[in-house]
């Protein structure tokens, strides 16, 4: 029965890490960058929720709804300032500009929300349901965000394959030069991939900050990093990739936890990490791109 | 552009000129001051800012009313507190600024990790240093070194036996972290003691820093195995998010922390009925009832608009017993940092002193305190002593 109780919490702890890496994962394969600012942009989505809900009484979708706005603009004006300048820049400058960023975001909100610890309380309106006589209880939340991470896969997948702009994305991602010679706009494509990267940040820190309700300026740094390090497990680049690394993911640390050492849980994770990519090294579904000379 | 380089090089030139025209003007240590210059060192921002912050203030409360009645021997105290974020480098910057500004006795710092890095540097200047709130053993290895809440092994000690003493549990489960000194110090003596009283640890789990947001194993492993009683000798942030997580899973064992779980009621938002039956160990408690602990929280309410926790209370005994130690040896502000340090430090063995945070509190050749510790439940969202 526990180790049920533990692979519902793997999953559900990876479906987290799966949407952001999502969000990774989509900017690398478009852009070709790491946007190390993105687990920091779930941290401002989780503020704006907890301020407008907590401090001003707005209804929990309503602030959701916002929370998804304020971060999509966050991400298209980041993009805009800090990166867009750096497109002809070696992939060095930009990966520390976005270093340089995550660290504004950080200390922006020490400034403006202080550092005290908030608590999040959580905005799923979904109970927890027990089963075999209370022994095992599975979260509303677990549910809730398993459900959500499958249909944003889904629905992305099927943006990319089925619309105009999905279809310029691919194009960008395949060559940025090619695609503009064929009438593609290559800002406005990777501004929508920013947009949409960013929106996604808000949902997977509602849903973060709902299963683990602490809030920090801190809070999104650390499943940040968890999360990329799902989107290269899984393939970088890969929408299904970075939904099953993040799944993996999940699943291995709580699992590793459980029967192994809680101490060694990180240890363990990113053991497996290391022999994948000794295996594959493009990760469980990335494919392997051949350097054109 | 290339007048632009000229320009910033020069400007850079003058910057580097005045700056080392400023340090001829500067003093070392005290030198001729006329005024004892206490300096203050703990995160006022960062996760741990409650802490720094009830540092602060009420060090600041102690030095004013010194102040008022007359200060030491006629000779008014300085204080100035820097914030260091919790953070180790940031804390030895803060360090060199206070001996810039003068300082000649150090009341910090307020965190462990810190705390163990600044020792090594009070140790070279041979500056007395008396901190609140670190309390590992790490901390005051050196003799210049002392301590005025008790050590992490103390505090692992002193919880075991009060849960054998008095039966609260037989089966008990861990949850610690295991990349703090502070956490492992603490769970390493509980561990050892327990064997000695006869409790039965039933699940000893270690999370990291790393690995902070999902306690959910660790709870599933602690219930799995019966736990009575939850052992959590950990900061209150990451206890905060185990009561809500032990919560959503229905485990109700008894909470049992230390004095890092004390503050854990001003979370914000933190829903504290979650709370309610929590127990901690710890020296003060706001509404204990003898004058010199009223008097303090009403003073520290009257100026801050809230209730000293213990870190507060701490710090408030800690200027005290900087006065007391300035006043048995009878050592007078002109001193450099060293020489006071070498006055101080000889006769903190002779000290006994009655604060908010203990009854004749003395201290041994470590520099560790010696007090009775004290058990208080959370109760209708307050603290309230246990009998």
């Amino acid at each position: 029965m526990s180790f049920i109780s533990y692979l519902i919490n793997g999953i559900s702890l990876g479906s987290i890490y799966a949407i952001i890496a999502l969000g990774y994962t989509m900017v690398y394969g478009i852009a070709k960058m790491l946007n190390f600012a993105h687990g920091d942009v779930i941290m401002i989505g989780c503020y704006v929720v907890f301020t407008t809900v907590t401090g001003l009484g707005l209804n929990p979708y309503l602030s959701i709804l916002l929370s998804v706005i304020v971060c999509t603009v966050l991400g298209v004006v980041i993009e805009k300032i800090a990166y867009k300048p750096l497109r002809k820049a070696p992939p060095l400058a930009v990966l520390i500009t976005a270093i340089g960023v995550s660290y504004f975001l950080q200390n922006f909100a020490l400034l403006i929300f202080g550092a005290d610890t908030k608590s999040f309380t959580s905005v799923i309106p979904m109970n927890n349901i027990k089963l075999a006589g209370d022994k095992l209880v599975i979260s509303g939340v677990a549910m809730v965000t398993v459900c959500i991470c499958i249909v944003i896969m889904l629905a992305l997948m099927t943006f990319i394959k089925r619309t105009k702009a999905g279809q310029a994305m691919l194009a960008v991602s395949e060559d940025k030069d090619a695609a503009q010679l064929m009438g593609v706009n290559v800002n406005g494509t990777i501004s929508l991939t920013f947009a949409i990267g960013s929106g996604l940040a808000a949902i997977a820190g509602v849903l973060l900050c709902s299963a683990y309700p602490t809030l920090t300026p801190y809070t999104g740094s650390m499943p940040g990093i968890k999360a990329f390090t799902a989107a290269v497990f899984g393939g970088i680049g890969s929408i299904p990739g970075a939904f099953i690394g993040g799944i993996l993911l999940g699943i291995i640390e709580i699992l590793g936890k459980a029967y192994i050492s809680s101490q060694l849980s990180d240890a363990i994770v990113f053991a497996v990490l290391i022999i994948v990519l000794l295996v594959r090294p493009t990760g469980i579904l990335g494919k392997a791109v051949h350097e054109k000379v | 552009m290339k007048s632009l380089k000229k320009l910033l090089s020069l400007s850079l030139v003058c910057v580097l000129a005045v700056s080392a025209l400023v340090g001829c003007g500067g003093k070392k240590g005290g030198g001729n001051s006329d005024t004892y210059k206490i300096g203050g060192i703990g995160p006022t921002t960062g996760e741990a800012a409650i802490y720094g912050t009830a540092v602060s203030n009420a060090a600041k409360l102690a030095v004013d009313e010194i102040n008022a009645a007359g200060g030491i021997d006629g000779k008014k105290i300085e204080f100035d507190f820097q914030d260091d974020q919790n953070d180790t480098e940031k804390a030895v910057n803060a360090y060199n600024t206070l001996k810039d500004w003068g300082m000649q006795i150090l009341m910090g710092t307020v965190t462990t990790q810190p705390c163990v890095e600044v020792a090594g540097k009070t140790a070279a200047d041979n500056m007395f240093q008396l901190t609140p709130s670190a309390s590992s053993t790490d901390v005051i290895v050196n003799d210049n070194a002392f301590q005025v809440c008790f050590t992490d092994p103390n505090q692992g000690l002193v919880s075991a036996d009060y849960i054998a003493d008095n039966a609260l549990a037989k089966k008990v489960a861990i949850i610690y972290d295991s990349s703090s000194v502070y956490s492992s110090g603490i769970e390493e003596q509980f561990v050892k003691e327990a064997a000695v009283k006869g409790l039965e640890i039933v699940a000893n789990e270690a999370f990291t820093t790393d690995s902070k947001t999902d306690f959910s194993t660790q709870l599933q492993k602690a219930q799995d195995g019966g736990a009575e009683l939850l052992f959590l000798p950990i900061y209150y942030t990451e206890a905060s998010i185990i009561l809500t997580q032990a919560n959503t899973m229905g485990f109700k064992p008894v909470f049992f922390g230390v004095d890092g779980m004390d503050g854990i009621l001003g979370v914000e938002n933190f829903d504290t009925s979650l709370a309610e039956g929590v127990m901690l160990l710890t020296p003060f408690a706001a509404d204990a009832e003898d004058e010199a602990t009223q008097n303090f929280v009403k003073a520290y309410q009257d100026a801050y608009g809230e209730v000293p926790n213990q870190f507060a209370a701490d710090a408030y005994d800690a200027i005290y017993i900087i006065k007391a130690a300035i006043e048995k040896t009878g050592v007078k502000p002109d001193l450099s940092a060293g020489e006071m340090g070498d006055a101080l430090k000889s006769v903190m063995s002779e000290l006994s002193i009655d604060g908010v945070t203990g009854k004749s509190m003395t201290w041994d050749e470590q520099g560790a305190v010696s007090k009775s510790p004290m058990a208080v439940v959370i109760e209708n969202g307050a603290y309230k002593a246990m009998q």
